[in-house]
């Protein structure tokens, strides 16, 4: 089946089984292989990205549902080469160690963080309730999520 | 000295991570690569009749399948742990007339793209004739309980005594009071959030094989390929592990897919990959804990331990996985001292074989289920003699004056100030405050808890001599390779692995710091076997203290090489040249302008043309480094938690650690990985649990079943240090890794077990789901006992 959407900016349209998932879709059709893949049934958020400006996973959703879509990942967060600001404050935050769950986390905590420069660390930590990370304890990445929320409004 | 160490430098890789970037092997794609999916069993114990794998070949886009028979020429998995008198039952790599777990392979199906091979593995048929199954690691040594491996009678591996039996049960004898209790350490799935991975490339004309491998340690998986599983030779194979999405030990090991990959791209002549899903992982990554412990402890009416007796059942699993029989022995009993002392210890274990997933190193291994025990008892001592359990434990702490301190287990501790430990953690915690609070709280009828532990880790394995002399295949040292280039710019190449640790700025700092050369100008390089000389690997906390070390060591030969260079050119003796480690400088002393800069000199080092006689060219220098000792970090830590009275919920309230691990190289990054550890902990204490059924299905295989640790479920955790450097490495440093998940999950099951007692409730088993609690609690109500 044909599918287009566009995709961290780009027009993109390719061929593909029906059943084929989104995040196969970006790692293995467009080699964008930061969206990770950490479980197979919809609890690791590692697969993370803005679907038409909403978070979601993107093991969750076939290809072809995201048809006429538009996308991003976290390789189009940063913009002319600047960091997003919540890249920025896991980057300064030490909000990740092996890295692995940091593109879904941040993809999520984007989007939490999108109008709420204030978030306390409740919502932060039951915003992130749907993202796994197995390193870091979550501490850094909630003290992240806080810091970024607040630049990402121009904060300080 | 120095401007980095001890410092939180930001970590320098993590642009490539934030960035989507991170070169996990899942992300490998080379042109004309194959793909592989795995036929596993789906019982836990049966003879294999027949494999039916037409229907599989025969769909469009599979390239090829194999079963058992075809994999003759590759050598099992071996043990490379293997202390006197244990049996090694043999681990084909794919299974040919029986198979003794659920996920044990049955067949591999080799096609153009996963989707393709997942659909043919599905088309494979196996006829089976199912076998009773034993899942239990005690009941695995009953009579008439079914044998997993013909040739290790009883399912018993082996049997690990350590200590003075007699004089132990004398003390126990003779003891005014005993805590006798049995208690289990529930199995775990270490799942590190990246599944597995292996990609695969032959080169047919040079007869070279590069391997991709999610491994902690790809020097020790190139040694096992080349020695005595795929059987090409060491120099014609080149592991490497790029960026690993986290191990906590089940990436030590030596999986049957590292096997499995590069022999199918050598069959089909093309790259090849596999990539595990969850599901998979649950069923194929070793698993960890897996305990049934009998203890006895021994005090006198004030509390001073007396003696402490242990009988432990491990569970092996199906198979003798990589380095398991080492972590419920050497790394458990041994432990068993803690913080305090013990006049008498006897410890054994069995190491037992049952129809499961093996179970070997996992955070912490051994150590934390030597702490659960001893903490446990000294949680119940503490109830029955009335005593407040930090004053109990006081009392029993080994004197900082006593240091080094022989424990009646092997071990010898380098260091410690445990009494002060104890003061900074009453303090962070205010204990007092809480206990206050608690007392109030338990008027109002309210389910409030205080859990405190103090516990002890091995970290840093190990000095060669002794893993060997233990049963070890390998010596467990570390390489360091210092390399600076022409203009100063340095490369470091390091056997140690990061999956995680932030060895790229650690490393950095510490060389960087050695040499007196700005960090940016160094650059780690980790996880190579063609880039990096022969290494052991990261885990057991070892990193810093070993592989750290031996960077130390390679500075030092450098800087040697310098001053007599400098000298040299300066026309001065090297007894009067100084090296300015905060600036690279090397001077006459007293006479800063008198001067060669790091550059100047390592470029002169590539002119060679006014070299002091017998100087060679060139500025590299490789080191090796045994450590004299384990190094023994130390941890106290306070929780409060409050129990729903009708739900059986669990809260914590707070939560407050104490931790000595040495001297610290970058405080952010040891922070995190003592946080990061202590809510692993948690997740044991509180949900995690690998389940079977008694027919050997896992229950919990898929992140839906089994409760991983959410963000939610956590307040803010306080830390603090206790330095007292270790004394017998450079750096001082001692582990890092695994004290929060050693001290996370003993301190929450004390916290939990403290707010239940007034209900007359001793001991539950861990997980303290909310439903065994709410069970507990309703069982203990409607007896009549408690408020
Ligand atoms: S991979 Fe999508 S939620 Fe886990
Ligand atoms: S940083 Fe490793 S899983 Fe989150």
């Amino acid at each position: 089946m044909k599918v287009s959407m566009t995709v961290n900016g780009k027009a993109t349209e390719r061929d593909v089984e029906p059943r084929m998932l989104l995040v196969h879709f970006l790692r293995d059709e467009l080699g964008l292989t930061g969206a990770n893949i950490g479980c197979d049934t919809t609890q690791c958020g590692s697969c993370t990205i803005h679907l038409n400006g909403t978070a979601v996973k993107s093991c969750t959703v076939l290809a072809v549902q995201a048809d006429g879509t538009s996308i991003t990942t976290i390789e189009g967060l940063a913009q002319n080469g600047n960091l997003h600001p919540m890249q920025q404050a896991f980057w300064d935050k030490h909000g990740l160690q092996c890295g692995f769950c940091t593109p879904g986390m941040i993809m999520a905590a984007t989007k939490l963080a999108a109008g709420n420069p204030h978030l306390t660390d409740e919502e932060i930590r039951h915003g992130l309730e749907g993202n796994l990370c197995r390193c870091t304890g979550y501490e850094n990445i909630v003290r992240a999520v806080k810091a970024g929320a607040q630049a990402m409004a121009g904060g300080d | 000295m120095g401007n980095y160490k001890g410092k939180s430098m930001k970590r320098v890789e993590d642009p490539r991570f934030i960035q989507g970037k991170g070169r996990y092997v899942a992300n490998l794609s080379i042109p004309g690569m194959v793909h592989v999916a795995i036929k596993r069993s789906p019982y836990a114990h049966a003879t294999i009749n027949s494999v039916d794998t037409a229907a599989a070949a025969a769909l469009p886009g599979v390239v090829a399948v194999y079963t058992g028979s075809d994999f003759s020429n590759v050598g099992g998995l071996p043990c490379g742990f293997t202390p006197p008198g244990i049996k090694t039952p043999a681990h084909p790599v794919v299974a040919v007339s029986k198979v003794r777990h659920v996920g044990d392979p049955v067949a591999v199906v080799v096609a153009e793209n996963a989707y393709i091979a997942h659909d043919a593995v599905d088309l494979i048929e196996v006829d089976y004739t199912p076998l009773p199954a034993i899942v239990d690691a005690k009941g695995a040594m009953d009579t008439g309980a079914p044998l997993v491996h013909d040739d290790v009678p009883d399912n018993c591996s082996f049997h690990w005594p350590l200590g003075d039996k007699d004089a132990t049960a004398q003390a126990i004898a003779s003891a005014d009071h005993v805590v006798e209790m049995e208690l289990i350490n529930q199995r775990l799935i270490p799942n590190a959030m990246e599944p597995r991975a292996c990609v695969a490339q032959w080169d047919s004309f040079m007869e070279n094989m590069t391997v991709w491998t999610t491994s902690q340690n790809p020097h020790t998986i190139r040694l096992l390929l080349g020695a005595f599983t795929l059987q090409i030779p060491e120099h014609k194979l080149r592991v490497i592990s790029p960026d690993v999405g986290g191990g906590f030990g089940s990436k030590i090991f030596h999986y049957a897919e590292e096997v499995i990959v590069p022999w199918v791209a050598r069959a089909v002549n093309r790259p090849a990959k596999w990539v595990s899903t969850r599901s998979e992982a649950s069923i194929t990554d070793a698993h960890g804990r897996d305990h049934v412990t009998h203890a006895k402890l021994g005090l006198k009416k004030d509390g001073t331990i007396t003696g402490l007796y242990v009988t432990t059942w491990a569970n092996m699993g199906a198979y003798l996985s990589t380095f398991a029989p080492l972590i419920p022995t050497a790394l458990y009993i041994t432990l068993l001292s803690g913080l305090y002392k013990i006049p008498v210890i006897f410890g054994e274990t069995y190491g037992t074989m049952t129809n499961t997933v093996p179970v070997d190193a996992y955070r912490g291994a051994g150590r934390p289920e030597a702490s659960y025990v001893l903490e446990r008892l000294l949680d119940i001592a503490a109830q029955d003699l009335k005593m407040d359990p930090v004053e109990l434990r006081r009392k029993n702490l080994i004197p900082p004056n006593e240091f080094p301190y022989q424990t009646p287990v092997a071990l010898q501790y380098d260091s410690g100030n445990y009494p002060a430990l104890f003061d900074k953690i009453e303090q962070l915690a205010d204990y007092k405050g809480m206990r206050k609070e608690q007392e109030k709280a338990r008027k109002d009828g309210r389910l409030v808890g205080v859990g405190f532990s103090s516990c002890i880790e091995a970290s840093g394995p190990a000095p060669s001599a002794v893993a060997v002399g233990l049963g070890a295949g390998i010596g467990l040292f570390e390489s360091g390779v210092i390399r600076v280039h022409p203009t100063g710019k340095v490369t470091v190449l390091t056997g140690s692995h990061a999956h995680g640790q932030g060895h790229e700025t650690t490393f950095a700092q510490i060389v960087a710091d050695e040499l007196g050369v700005p960090m940016e100008d160094v650059e780690i390089i980790h996880g190579d076997t063609e880039r990096t000389p022969y290494g052991v690997g990261t885990y057991g906390s070892r990193s810093a203290a070993i592989g750290g070390s031996a960077l130390v060591k390679s500075a030092e030969k450098i800087r040697h090489k310098l001053t007599l260079l400098a000298a040299h050119l300066l026309e001065a003796d090297p007894a009067d040249i100084v090296y300015d480690q905060n600036s690279g400088k090397v001077h006459v002393k007293g006479a800063p302008d008198r001067a060669k800069a790091f550059g100047e000199l390592s470029f002169a080092l590539t002119t060679a043309d006014k070299l002091p006689p017998g100087m060679e060219a060139g500025l590299e220098e490789t080191s090796f480094y045994d450590p004299a000792n384990f190094t023994f970090p130390n941890s106290a830590h306070v929780a409060q938690v409050e129990i729903d009275r009708d739900t059986g919920e669990v809260t914590i309230q707070k939560y407050a650690a104490v931790d000595d691990v040495g001297k610290v190289i970058n405080p952010l990054i040891v922070e995190g990985q003592i946080v990061g550890g202590i809510v692993q902990g948690v997740g044991q204490a509180l949900w995690e649990h690998g389940v079977y059924d008694e027919n050997g299905q896992l229950l919990t295989a898929t992140m839906l079943d089994y409760a991983m640790p959410r963000a939610d479920r956590f307040p803010t955790i306080q830390v603090d240090r206790n330095e007292t450097p270790s004394p017998h490495n450079p750096l001082g440093v001692k582990g890092a890794g695994e004290m929060g998940t050693i001290a996370g999950t003993t301190t929450i099951v004390s916290a939990v077990m403290d707010a239940l007692a007034p209900l007359g409730i001793r001991h539950l088993e861990m997980p303290l789901t909310a439903e065994k609690i709410h069970n507990a609690i309703k069982a203990a109500t409607s007896n009549g006992g408690g408020n």
